[in-house]
């Protein structure tokens, strides 16, 4: 799992979408619908290959149906791991509400198969390996299920391209995306993906019926050093419980000399 | 049994039965653990000093200030089986506040976890740990830590078998989860081919036990105050372990080896016959600790091989923890089951696992107040009798959490070493504000 607002990742197959539009471009095929879905997720993920690391801090709400609200405040931890073949590295770190402070989750992200997880827990300073098999299951209490959050790794779906069409000040390109992993609890995605800046501004989320479960919107986009463009509100509305969480993100902070060595188990032991 | 080896580490003691000093044991014990903790952040501030550092970190630097206070009101369901023990209700408070450092490069770290409860009814009951107290230095690739901390090994839930760097406070609970600071020297690399840690451990630190007044003891109360030990060095000998951990895929192992003064007491009678004292001997202990994580299913095993209480023996827990995910709504329901086995004989320390079976059920309903169940029991498979838990949890407000809590001892029989607390059914509601 990764609580990551980029909701994209780099992956192998970067040089091939290049390739499919270099021959796109220069007339050589027709290009089919996957073949475009896949051309405008691809642009969009490349548009962050080579951050290295990042951290920030972030406030979740999550509100019931009756409007009530309770807030966690936590810090995520992120390594870019240049091996397209496996995903990112990731830790979660809880710093309220009071009794969950210090608690931890630190993932190595997959592409098909399920991520290797470790679960902290202060209390004992015991280090579990947790399954992460759990991928529709709700992400602490939130309206984010943990496959939300895991790092959308370029490769983890087929892609259908939709149409274009505004959204707010921009223009989008409309994606439909299928999961190839297992477990999922969606049947399919639609993307909203500006065409200024290749960023994702809107998901609608069907369950495994095929009807509309939930809303996530994107905003607040911010672009830092090296061109890196991140969300700084997202707000995932569930149609059928209507039930809502925001995440709202701090300033982020990028080259902050993290390395392989704070996202081992070991690591774990040392966050407080 | 044990006449050659027991000396009297004090022939001034007083008999039983006669008051003590009151809060005397576990000041006596505080200061030490205070001398510890000192040396633990002398040395941590020689390192600031030896890097230059010092004040400009001392700045630079990130406090984190949190912790917990708690009410706790444990009610026993039965008469006392044994003269003087308390009835009813026990009601006592626990303050544990955290205080932690780092230096801006997050290079130096401090931390401060001091421990105190004061218990209502029993004397022994109440007292104050130094839970953690160190400093820490993390090179690349490389740690080491002085001073007082808690070391967690092993996978198992029904017993942790392997994890043996820290005392037990058994005062806290039966469930020998709690556990006191322990004073160490720690050294750990993380490589390419795992994680290899080295313990050196200067000060040894004694089980606590239930006092006169207390449930959940022996039918003789366990003189704390009279210890008695193999080594000649008592509590000051040095203790040594080694721990390799790795994960491979799917596989996550630990290798473990320990030397030193094992932290289960053998409870010897006293020669006035009145009261037993407890006695620990040195041991060596290999521990092997092993999870395979497949799908939904936890695979776990943790098995030990030990000398120097009794005839050399061997102890294992083995079993899975399966998860049926949203198994309503939200919900996930978890089941366990572990086997328990133990070879030691009767010159060891006892031991109520000796052939028994756990089954468990965990219920979270991920909801925002971490609604979370959890029911077990461990049968002996001898004896058929029963220890069963039942605990719930829930957050109520942003700052406040309450837990309830209930064990007991069914068709106990008067062979199993439960039998002491055939009577002390009880259950037990934990008010906690965190901060």
């Amino acid at each position: 799992m990764r609580i990551n607002p980029r909701f994209k990742r780099s992956s192998q197959l970067a040089v091939a979408s290049f390739a499919i539009s270099s021959m796109v471009a220069s007339g050589l095929v027709a290009q089919t619908m996957e073949e475009k879905g896949f051309e405008v997720a691809a642009r969009s993920d490349r548009s962050d290959r080579g951050f290295g690391d990042s951290r920030a801090d972030l406030t979740m709400i999550l509100r019931n149906a009756a409007g009530k609200e309770s807030k966690r405040t936590l810090a995520i931890h992120t390594l870019e791991v240049a091996d397209e073949s496996v995903g990112d590295k990731s830790l979660v770190i809880f710093d309220s509400p009071a009794d969950i402070d210090g608690t931890a989750l630190l993932s190595h992200a997959k592409i098909l198969d399920p991520d290797d997880q470790w679960l902290y827990l202060p209390a004992l300073k015991r280090v579990k390996r947790i399954s992460s098999v759990n991928k529709s299951g709700p992400f602490v209490g939130s309206e984010f299920a943990f496959e939300d959050f895991t790092a959308l790794e370029l490769n983890k779906f087929d892609y259908k391209y939709l149409r274009a069409e505004a959204c707010d000040d921009l223009q989008c390109d409309v994606v439909e995306r299928v999961p190839r992993y297992e477990h999922s609890g969606y049947s399919r995605q639609v993307a909203w993906i500006d065409q200024t800046d290749f960023q994702i501004r809107r998901v609608d989320f069907y369950d495994r019926r095929g009807d509309l479960i939930k809303t996530l919107t994107l905003g607040e986009y911010r672009s830092y050093e090296g061109g890196y463009w991140r969300t700084h509100r997202m707000e995932m509305v569930n149609h059928q419980t209507k039930k809502s969480t925001d995440l709202l993100y701090g300033d982020y902070t990028f080259a902050t000399g993290l390395s392989d060595d704070d996202f081992v188990k070991n690591a774990l032991l040392r966050i407080r | 049994m044990i006449s050659s080896r027991t000396r009297s580490s004090g022939s001034d003691r007083q008999a039983t039965g006669t008051p003590r000093p009151a809060h005397g044991p576990w000041l006596a014990q505080g200061q030490r653990l205070i001398v510890s903790s000192v040396l633990g952040w002398a040395l941590g501030a020689l390192g600031l000093g030896a890097l230059g550092l010092g004040a400009d970190a001392a700045r630079a630097g990130e406090l984190d200030w949190s912790g917990s206070i708690e009410l706790e009101l444990r009610s026993f369901l039965s008469d006392p089986a044994f003269p003087d023990q308390l009835r009813g209700g026990q009601g006592s408070v626990v303050l544990a506040p955290e205080l932690g450092f780092k230096t801006e490069d997050r290079r130096h770290q401090f931390r401060l976890v001091p421990y105190l409860r004061l218990d209502g009814r029993d004397d022994e009951r109440s007292h104050f740990d130094l839970r953690q107290a160190y400093w820490r230095y993390v090179g690349d690739g490389w740690e080491i830590l002085a001073g007082l901390e808690r070391v967690f090994w092993g996978v198992a839930e029904s017993r942790h078998l392997v994890d043996i760097i820290n005392q037990t406070d058994s005062v806290e609970d039966v469930d020998e989860e709690d556990k006191l600071g322990q004073p160490m020297i720690a050294l750990s690399t993380s490589r390419s081919w795992g994680t290899l840690a080295l313990y050196v451990m200067p000060v040894f630190r004694e089980r606590t036990f239930s006092g006169r007044d207390g449930r959940l003891r022996t039918p003789l109360v366990v003189d704390t105050d009279d210890a008695q030990y193999e080594s000649s060095a008592e509590d000051s000998r040095v203790d040594l372990a080694l721990r390799w951990s790795h994960f491979l895929g799917d596989w996550d192992v630990g290798v473990s080896y320990f030397y030193g003064t094992g932290r289960e007491p053998r409870l010897v009678p006293a020669a006035t016959g009145d009261r037993l004292l407890p006695f620990y001997d040195v041991i060596q202990q290999i521990g092997v600790d092993v999870q395979y994580t497949r799908g939904a299913w936890l695979w776990k095993l943790e098995a030990l091989a030990r000398e120097g209480q009794g005839r050399t023996f061997g102890a294992a827990v083995a079993g899975f923890e399966y998860t049926l995910y949203q198994v309503k709504a939200a919900a996930d329901l978890g089941l366990l089951a572990e086997y328990l086995w133990d070879d030691r004989d009767d010159f060891a320390p006892p031991t109520a696992f000796e052939d028994d079976l756990f089954l468990g059920a965990r219920l979270a309903l991920n909801d925002t107040q971490d609604t979370t169940v959890l029911a077990g029991g461990v049968v002996d498979l001898d004896e058929r009798s029963w220890a069963v838990l039942i605990e719930a949890e829930r957050r109520l407000t942003d700052h406040f959490t309450i837990e309830v809590e209930s064990r007991l001892f069914l068709d106990v029989s008067e062979e199993d070493l439960l039998a002491a607390f055939a009577a002390d059914d009880f259950a037990v509601v934990r008010l906690a504000y965190h901060f």
